[in-house]
């Protein structure tokens, strides 16, 4: 369930559990050194990534998603289900909850841990039909005055003969208006796997975040490879993450993204308290400025934000 | 993306074409003086930008827009080739600057914001520039009060500007909204293949959205989706008769009809084209009268 580079890591990590076992005080203090070289070895981890290293701790197995992040941040859940025109998608997770002593329409997608909860959320590729939930719940915070927040998390919408037959595109397109139209703050925030147009659909926000190794691309490095070099090998997919620009820091620097959430040392998976508490304490403040700002204000912001968007990549205006 | 450029015909290569919907070969003059339909099949082949204004546009009314604009390779995308050279190589054998001309013209006398793509350009991918020409041409039907029409033909993103494209259908659709706004109709069009994020963004918001006969329309691709589900897909799957039958356009339009089809729906929902069609029908009645003319002015 490790990575590669990860091994050093996990090594210290067994002889540590194995230690920590034996009911022996005098070993506390060798117990803290090995904590603390540990936490050390994990900051080198993450200190020189490549891109597709990135690509891969957004992936990783043992990252947290959505559905643990919003049960540990928020309070009162309740979910919604259902598009109110064919089924209730899995991959899409719809409801509110509150925060701080905010209520809160939320959005996330879903991936499973398990084979059975993996089948169910469809391995994060959502449906139409989910989006179309989405759509329900971002019509529901209009009518209630909430805010919305999302978490992103998908490989892409799901490319399948059912999804086309039920308009994958429209659904996408027609989120992506409502989320862009909706009068209430919106917040959305990478959490691993920002992929194409099926993340797009939930990532258009007054504010967009990002957390250290999540990734956010136009197409996957193994598709780009494809594409590019007609062969998607390891080191084809390698090349192409790096062309692709994926990563929160990338990103940053092309003015696409907001803000980046840091993670623990080597990445999410290794320390989820923390990096729930690092990811909670930046919704909150992102949405107590957000609520502070004047609504017309905020619109007019967001509409020159997406007006803007990626004006400096082009010349000759 | 960019799937949809290795399967790309070229009927224009020589004097002779082969149609890929019957077998029957014939002139190429002939097929461009029949708006590049088969006469035997009625296969549609795939128009350029050029081709499509003089099919749409009153001659002489075109005027052209944001010629201009050009990428500035914000990622420095290099494979094989670099981005650059790319877009070198495109414009030079399109003799656009990019993968969308846009402007404003008179459609059946009717003055209209016109957007339209160029397959032939990088097949017809969405980057920043051609996101911010759909935006500037949002923005004129908006200022000027004229409807907005673009015919779409795209295979959606384009990756070698990665994130910046993908943004571009929040772009697109942040200026439809003005449109919706504002009470601008909007008549999306979308030909032979309208794919990806084109398709997942502003094409498929069109107040009314119309489609060629045979057009491909989808999110996915299908050799992403034959990879996918692992079986071949099957016959007329993401053709625009499909996507009609599903209930997710308004019409399969042949090409002959289209420019009467668009003009009868702005006729309808925008009194300045009541006026306009009304006086150009009037001097040409047989025109007017039937429901589906033959799609010249």
């Amino acid at each position: 369930m490790h990575l590669g580079f990860e091994k050093p890591a996990v090594l210290l990590l067994e002889k540590i559990q194995e230690l920590r076992a034996i009911p022996d005080t005098k070993l506390a203090s060798e117990l803290g050194r090995l904590e603390r070289k540990l936490v050390r070895i994990r900051r080198r981890l993450t200190a020189r990534l490549s891109p597709m290293e990135v690509v891969q701790l957004a992936r990783h197995p043992l990252r947290p998603y959505a559905q643990e992040y919003i049960s540990g941040i928020f309070r009162h859940i309740e979910e919604i289900h259902g598009d109110r025109r064919f089924g209730d998608d899995q991959a899409i997770f719809a409801g509110f909850g509150e925060i701080g002593s905010t209520s809160v329409a939320i959005l996330g997608q879903k991936k499973g841990r398990t084979t059975t909860e993996k089948i169910a959320a469809n391995f994060g590729m959502s449906m139409p039909e989910g989006f179309r939930k989405a759509q329900r719940l971002v019509r529901m915070a209009e009518r209630f005055a909430l805010p919305i927040v999302s978490f992103v998390d998908t490989p892409g919408a799901f490319p399948g003969v059912e999804a086309e037959e039920r308009g994958q595109a429209e659904a996408i397109a027609s989120t992506l208006e409502a989320l862009l139209s909706v009068p209430v703050p919106t917040l959305s925030v990478i959490i691993g796997e920002g992929g194409s147009g099926g993340a797009l659909a939930l990532a258009v926000a007054d504010r967009l975040l990002m957390q250290e190794f999540a990734v956010f691309s136009v197409i996957s490095p193994e598709g780009c490879a494809s594409i590019l070099f007609r062969e998607a090998s390891r080191e084809n997919a390698h090349k192409a993450a790096g062309l692709l620009k994926l990563t929160s820091k990338d990103l940053t620097t092309l003015g696409l993204v907001d803000a980046v959430i840091p993670e623990p040392e080597g990445g999410a998976h290794w320390d989820k308290e923390r990096a729930l508490a690092l990811l909670k304490d930046a919704i909150e403040a992102e949405l107590a400025a957000l609520i502070m700002q004047p609504t017309q204000e905020r619109l007019l912001k967001r509409q020159e934000k997406y007006f803007t968007m990626g004006q400096h990549a082009t010349r000759g205006r | 993306m960019a799937f949809l450029m290795a399967r790309r015909e070229k009927p224009e290569e020589n004097l002779w074409v082969k149609c890929p919907g019957c077998g029957e070969v014939g002139f190429k003059k002939d097929l461009g003086r029949n708006l590049k339909v088969c006469p035997a099949c009625s296969y549609h082949f795939r128009m350029s930008a050029k081709e499509r204004i003089e099919q749409l546009i009153d001659p002489g009314t075109f005027q052209e827009m944001d010629v201009a604009i050009l990428s500035r390779d914000p990622l420095r995308f290099k494979d094989s080739k670099s981005y650059r050279a790319r877009l070198k190589e495109s414009r030079k054998k399109t003799g656009h600057a990019e993968a969308l001309v846009s402007g404003v013209g008179l459609l059946s006398g009717v003055r209209v914001s016109l957007a339209v793509f160029e397959f032939g350009f990088l097949g017809g991918s969405m980057g920043a520039v051609v996101g911010e020409k759909l935006l500037k041409a949002m923005l004129r039907a908006k200022e000027e009060r004229i409807p907005l029409v673009t015919v779409s033909a795209s295979g959606g993103a384009r990756m070698h500007e990665g994130v910046i494209s993908l943004m571009q259908m929040a772009r697109t659709i942040s200026g439809r909204l003005l449109l919706s706004k504002e009470g601008v109709p909007f008549l999306s069009i979308l030909t032979d293949p309208t794919t990806g994020g084109v398709a997942a963004s502003f094409a498929f918001l069109g107040d009314v959205i119309l489609a060629e006969p045979g057009a491909l329309i989808g999110f996915a691709g299908p050799r992403v989706i034959e990879e996918t589900v692992k079986q071949k897909l099957p016959e007329g799957f993401q053709r625009a008769e499909f996507l009609l039958a599903k209930g997710m356009i308004d019409g399969v339009v042949p090409r002959a009809e289209l420019k009467k089809k668009v003009a009868t729906f702005l006729y309808h929902l925008w009194p300045p084209a009541k006026e306009a069609c009304m006086k150009k029908w009037a001097k040409r009645p047989k025109e007017g009268a039937s429901v589906a003319g033959n799609g010249g002015t």
